[in-house]
């Protein structure tokens, strides 16, 4: 009778724990599983998966990853077997690591719609990356402040306006003239602090190092496009170290935060800095927008804030002109079930090609999309997108391609970033700058 | 009794057993396992034998001087831990007024979690490295001891209440007997109390010595490994390792092993010398 008991006993709790697990599976399978990579955003795709199934009866799963923990996020989710059916590369390396996971796409509709079928990820005939957003960055600068410096009597400087700005010898002029009359305009430096605390340095270590490495690929006549030519590059020389200094040199001496204190700022310490009217410059891109927009006590107008091209001292800068570029492609993923497939692609052709979604796309997440699918007056309306178009419009610029995603790997840019803020603190040389460049690249690659 | 607690002991134990297996061996099993492969997900690896242990120490120094910044840290925070407890625990079995609040408060920082502790110091440090034109990351040197203050800060509170327990267990005849005897304050700590507590002496070292070689989250928010991975720890070279560079995954899993191996080695053989220095009562 005991005995009885005992298996009977046995088999409930193995059923109530295979049922358990069984259960957990079907309540978490949804059609559409999507992985968001922007966390800045997560409230609004959380709204416009409310939006979806209201509309279309698909529920739309949506994660995001914590600020720079994507990679993380994504191998353990998609391990699982209920992985995001819907996931994010952040360009051709990411792809290598992802690309037995990543669906062909070239048959879908969200290719068909991409203004420059070139920007997608591909690899033979296939197309295993599709991107939604261009972004761009340069240095951006508070007008009001400019136009107070050039209403100055005692300037030394002979141009009338920071539009005038075309090469580093002016830009240098302009800013180290500023900061010696930092009082009279009210500003605490000319730059918002170079943070290079851990995590918070990719604006130097791959931003600013795009500019670098950038002409130097450009020169390469093997290949058309410089982001391949860097993705084949075994090794690098720097020719351009000198231009990246020239730069990084300008925004260390003429800094609201003194050297020695670097490496505990952040970047949301830069745009609050910048927002608060306490600097005259930051280098960061569009999406830099909100972190300005939402600073309690901002004293920046929308209309004073522009947009200025990186200028490093390479001949010709005058032409160059914002980085512009994606490190946002969306991937399917090819081990999801057909219908998950279908209903994940129906849901990215809703968003980018319905004019709810697109409302979603250009008011809520204020993106400037690839597709086609926008008319020309659908566009974001935060002033630092709006610059950007305005350079990608103008004739005299060519902007610059974001050959950073080319880079070799994240060791690479974090090995890059320790050195600047060595180089910053005075315990190592310039030289030093240059060689972890160099070797971390061959190393890395 | 014996015949029914055999027939129900499999009920009793399932539960715990299953948890364990699910949460605990399994993937230890499937860790060992990792750092023999290629993969970038677990569940598409590729076997390629001894390989990454062989890159884990011949692709860069990281890791040995993840080890050497470790062993030194170790060593500093046990000592100063073990010796500032056991003296706040002698003073906090005196009797002397409001020792309950001393107790508390002491002990209060090891509830607190380590990234947030870690970011509490830094701004702490931080605000004093300022007046001098200095930030925690100018100087390795400020990180180690950063590290050792907020280690300390943490534990001690800890390993003062098994220490308290242990003092309060020293047989009060003995220590009565000793001062009939004559002997002085130094031979009574030395003689009797130290003696008697190699118990929690044991105890409070496996603890320290562990903990700190493991330590993770409070290195990764005060100082990230900066400047230039001078103050990285194992556990977070690890880390770094696996998510740092494609395909290194499983680099990062095989200094994994070896983090165990040393960790174990050193725990085992720490607990069999002090264990033997503890007398049966």
């Amino acid at each position: 009778m005991k005995k009885r008991i005992l298996s009977l006993l046995l088999v409930l709790l193995t059923l109530t724990l295979t049922l358990g697990l069984a259960g957990c599976g079907k309540n978490g399978k949804y059609p559409v599983y999507f992985l968001n990579f922007k966390p800045e955003s997560a409230a609004v795709y959380e709204e416009i998966a409310k939006e979806y199934e209201k509309e279309k009866g698909v529920t739309v799963k949506v994660v995001t990853a914590a600020a720079n923990t994507y990679e993380q996020t994504l191998k353990s989710e998609i391990a699982k077997s209920n992985a995001p059916t819907i996931f994010q590369l952040n360009g051709p390396i990411g792809y290598q690591s992802w690309k037995d996971y990543c669906l062909d796409l070239s048959d879908s509709k969200l290719y068909s719609y991409l203004n420059d079928k070139s920007l997608a990820i591909t690899d033979g005939d296939g197309v295993y990356g599709i991107p939604y957003v261009v972004e761009g960055y340069g240095i951006i600068y508070n007008n009001a402040i400019m136009e107070k410096y050039f209403a100055l009597p005692n300037r030394k400087t002979t141009i009338n306006s920071a539009a005038e700005i075309k090469n580093f010898n002016t830009l240098k002029a302009v800013v180290e003239d500023m900061t010696a009359n930092k009082d009279k305009l009210g500003i605490e430096g000319v730059f918002a602090s170079t943070s290079l605390s851990a995590g918070e340095d990719w604006r130097w270590q791959t931003h600013l190092l795009n500019i670098p490495i950038y002409h130097e690929l450009n020169e390469n006549i093997d290949y058309d496009d410089p982001t391949v030519a860097g993705l084949n590059a075994k090794e690098i020389a720097f020719r351009y170290s000198e231009n990246y200094k020239n730069i990084f040199d300008l925004y260390l001496n003429n800094s609201i935060t003194d050297k020695n204190l670097l490496g505990s700022k952040s970047t949301s310490d830069s745009m609050s800095e910048f927002a608060l009217g306490k600097v005259a410059m930051v280098q960061n891109g569009n999406w830099g927008w909100s972190q300005i927009a939402n600073v309690n006590g901002n004293t920046v107008k929308n209309s004073d804030i522009k947009f200025m091209p990186i200028y490093t001292g390479v001949a010709g800068e005058e032409y160059d002109g914002l980085c512009v570029g994606t490190e946002n492609y969306l991937a399917i993923n090819k081990n999801a079930t057909d219908e998950q497939k279908k209903a994940s692609l129906e849901f990215l052709d809703w968003l980018f090609s319905s004019s709810t979604g697109k409302n979603f796309v250009t008011k809520k997440l204020d993106f400037i999309t690839p597709f086609n699918t926008f008319a020309e007056n659908e566009l974001p309306e935060d002033p630092l997108a709006r610059e950007i178009v305005r350079y990608m419009q103008d004739g005299n610029f060519t902007t610059v391609p974001w050959v950073f995603t080319s880079f070799p790997s994240e060791n690479f840019k974090t090995e890059v970033g320790n050195s600047l803020l060595e180089y910053a603190q005075g315990s190592k040389k310039w030289e030093d700058v240059v060689k972890t460049v160099k070797d971390k690249w061959k190393s890395e690659r | 009794m014996q015949k029914t607690l055999k027939r129900w002991f499999p009920i009793f134990v399932m539960p715990t057993l299953i948890a364990f297996l699910i949460a605990f061996l399994i993937p230890f099993i499937i860790g060992i396992y990792l750092s023999f492969c290629e993969f970038r997900t677990v569940s598409d690896a590729k076997f390629i034998g001894f390989e990454n242990y062989v890159m884990a120490f011949t692709e860069n120094a990281d890791f040995l001087n993840a080890l050497w910044f470790t062993v030194r840290f170790t060593v500093v925070s046990v000592i100063l831990i073990n010796v500032l407890a056991f003296a706040l625990a002698l003073i906090l079995t005196k009797n002397i007024l409001g020792t309950n609040i001393y107790r508390t408060v002491f002990f209060m920082p090891n509830l607190i979690g380590g990234i947030v502790l870690g970011y509490i110091w830094q701004v702490i440090i931080n605000g004093i490295l300022y007046k001098f034109e200095f930030s925690i990351t100018s100087n390795a040197k400020f990180g180690f001891w950063g590290l050792v203050v907020l280690i300390s800060w943490q534990m001690i509170g800890y390993m003062m209440i098994i220490y308290i327990a242990g003092i309060q267990n020293v047989p009060l005849d003995i220590l009565e007997a000793a001062k009939v005897d004559g002997a002085s304050k130094t031979r009574i700590l030395f003689n009797i109390i130290i003696p008697s507590v190699m118990p929690s002496i044991t105890i409070c070292l496996f603890l320290t010595i562990t903990n700190c070689f493991k330590l993770f989250d409070q290195n990764l928010a005060l100082t990230a490994g900066a400047p230039s991975k001078q103050t990285q720890m194992m556990a977070l070279d690890i880390y770094n390792t696996f998510y740092g560079k494609i395909g290194f995954e499983g680099v990062g899993q095989a200094k994994a092993v070896v983090f165990f191996l040393i960790v174990a080695a050193i725990a085992l053989s720490q607990l069999y010398f002090t264990s033997k220095r503890e007398v049966e009562r």
